[in-house]
């Protein structure tokens, strides 16, 4: 059992959710309550990482933040950093592949508000701010809690991204999944199965729990 | 009481974010070994001796060699890389990636391995292997990729010498390294496959068939050869080193490598 890629995928899984999570409720929350021209196209682009193959992803992600492109050297130079097989480059992949498990329940979740009862709060007196604390998020909580758990498990479970970009170094880039695939190559397949097992049954548990929660908010309601 | 109020939705975020990482803290940068991944077994061996008696850490990641060869030239943050092949040395050195041109450690062997059960039988002729294309008997064989793994270029030369390339060609899977081919080759989904020696003298891998070396002469030699990369750390230069020691030859002869010449 590799303990360290369970917590590498782990700390991957919550570092992604804490940078990601403003952005979705802010993107999330714009998409479905402005009204703008080429909104279908940013909602497009938003969606992009769900169909494409990981490894497209993987590939482009690769030749744009590897030390062989321009952004890559840019970074290099100007900040002495490298993305390209280390923890930060798996991070930003990881923002990016997640982008449409975080922004579109959140967005489904606030079109599901009745924008009245915005008007009714702003009538009642509360601010901006207020309004989207108090009233908005409340109501989206449901939707948020399940783009919450979806992009944690998503993250656990990615392969194809983390192979291309990651290069499977232990502590730094080898998160659980990769460890499953090295351990099938390295004929340990009782660890395999180990890890497998337990990756199955976190990622079960955790879709789970956000249902029963999201059921009993329902029913509360 | 609310399962979720503003509160607990919080805390739960504090719970989330991660304690300061100890990446940033390491005084010294860990050393990472790139490892062709025939040599899975000799080195881990090798590696654990070193890390006992000098006390220094080694992060060892195995994969194909022309799959680390572009991880390299990417910026890949490797300290020495072991390469199953002499080609994709001098290329990185040509690059400017090496702080030399590498020495040779070993000699790799390729042979036929058939898993227990299998109609192929374990023969280095590979006479078997042409009747069983011909009667029918051979649905799937196993190979690294030629396009990338140094074992799957020799399978290929060896396979073309026989004269059997062209009529296997539709039957053969190809590993993404030659770790994985011993895997698909032992797995039972294939009758057997070309793998390196030094896997199939394995205990884990030896275990589940029979094995056969090929003639030398069938295919170019696989000289391997390892390299320290810019940045490399002492413990890189200490475990390069040490892999050139008799000592170290000796286990490596053990896992079923031939000492070369430099």
């Amino acid at each position: 059992m590799d303990w360290q890629a369970l917590g590498l995928s782990l700390e991957l899984a919550a570092v992604t959710l804490v940078l990601l999570l403003p952005l979705g409720l802010w993107l999330g929350r714009t998409l479905a309550y402005a009204r703008f021209a080429g909104k279908a196209w940013i909602e497009a682009l938003v969606m992009l990482p769900l169909v494409l193959p990981p490894t497209v992803l993987g590939y482009y992600l690769l030749v744009t933040l590897g030390g062989g492109s321009p952004v890559g050297a840019w970074l290099a130079e100007t900040f002495g950093i490298s993305l390209s097989f280390n923890f930060a480059g798996l991070v930003i992949a990881s923002l990016v592949f997640n982008l449409p498990f975080m922004v579109q329940p959140i967005q489904r979740a606030f079109e599901a508000i009745p924008r009245d009862l915005a008007e009714a709060a702003a009538v009642s007196g509360l601010g901006g701010w207020q309004t989207f604390l108090r009233v908005e998020l409340p109501l989206a909580w449901p939707g948020v809690l399940s783009a919450m758990v979806l992009t944690f498990v998503h993250t656990l479970g990615e392969f194809g991204v983390v192979l291309m970009i990651g290069g499977s170094i232990p502590g730094e880039t080898r998160t659980v999944a990769i460890a499953i695939y090295d351990r099938v190559q390295a004929f340990d397949l009782q660890a395999a199965d180990r890890m497998a097992m337990l990756l199955a049954l976190l990622s079960v548990g955790a879709v789970a729990a956000s249902f029963l929660a999201s059921a009993r908010l329902t029913r509360r309601r | 009481m609310p399962l979720f109020d503003r509160r607990s939705a919080l805390r739960l975020l504090a719970a989330l974010i991660p304690p300061a990482s100890p990446r940033g803290l390491r005084a010294q940068p860990a050393t990472t070994v790139a490892a062709a991944s025939d040599l899975k077994f000799a080195i881990e061996s090798l590696a654990a001796d070193f890390e006992r008696t000098t006390g220094h850490r080694l992060r060892l990641v195995f994969g194909s060699s022309g799959t680390f060869y572009s991880q390299i030239l990417q910026g890949a943050p490797f300290h020495l890389f072991l390469s199953a092949d002499e080609d994709f040395v001098f290329r990185l050195a040509e690059a400017g990636k090496t702080l030399d041109r590498g020495r040779r450690y070993a000699l790799g062997r390729i042979g036929i391995m058939v898993p227990n059960g299998s109609s192929l039988k374990p023969d280095g002729e590979l006479k078997d292997l042409a009747s069983a294309l011909r009667d029918g008997r051979l649905k799937r064989f196993a190979i690294a990729n030629p396009e990338h793994a140094p074992y799957g270029q020799r399978a290929e030369e060896a396979l073309r010498h026989v004269g059997l390339w062209d009529a296997i060609r539709p039957r053969l899977v190809l590993g993404e390294n030659v770790s994985q081919a011993a895997q698909f080759a032992t797995s039972g989904a294939a009758q057997g496959g070309i793998i390196a020696q030094s896997l199939a003298l394995a205990p884990p891998v030896a275990r589940l068939g029979r094995f056969d070396l090929i003639t030398e002469a069938w295919h170019r030699p696989l000289l391997q050869r390892m390299v320290l990369l810019t940045g490399a750390t002492p413990a890189a230069r200490a475990f390069h080193d040490h892999i050139a020691t008799p000592a170290a030859q000796a286990v490596m002869a053990r896992y079923g490598f031939a000492v070369p010449h430099n």
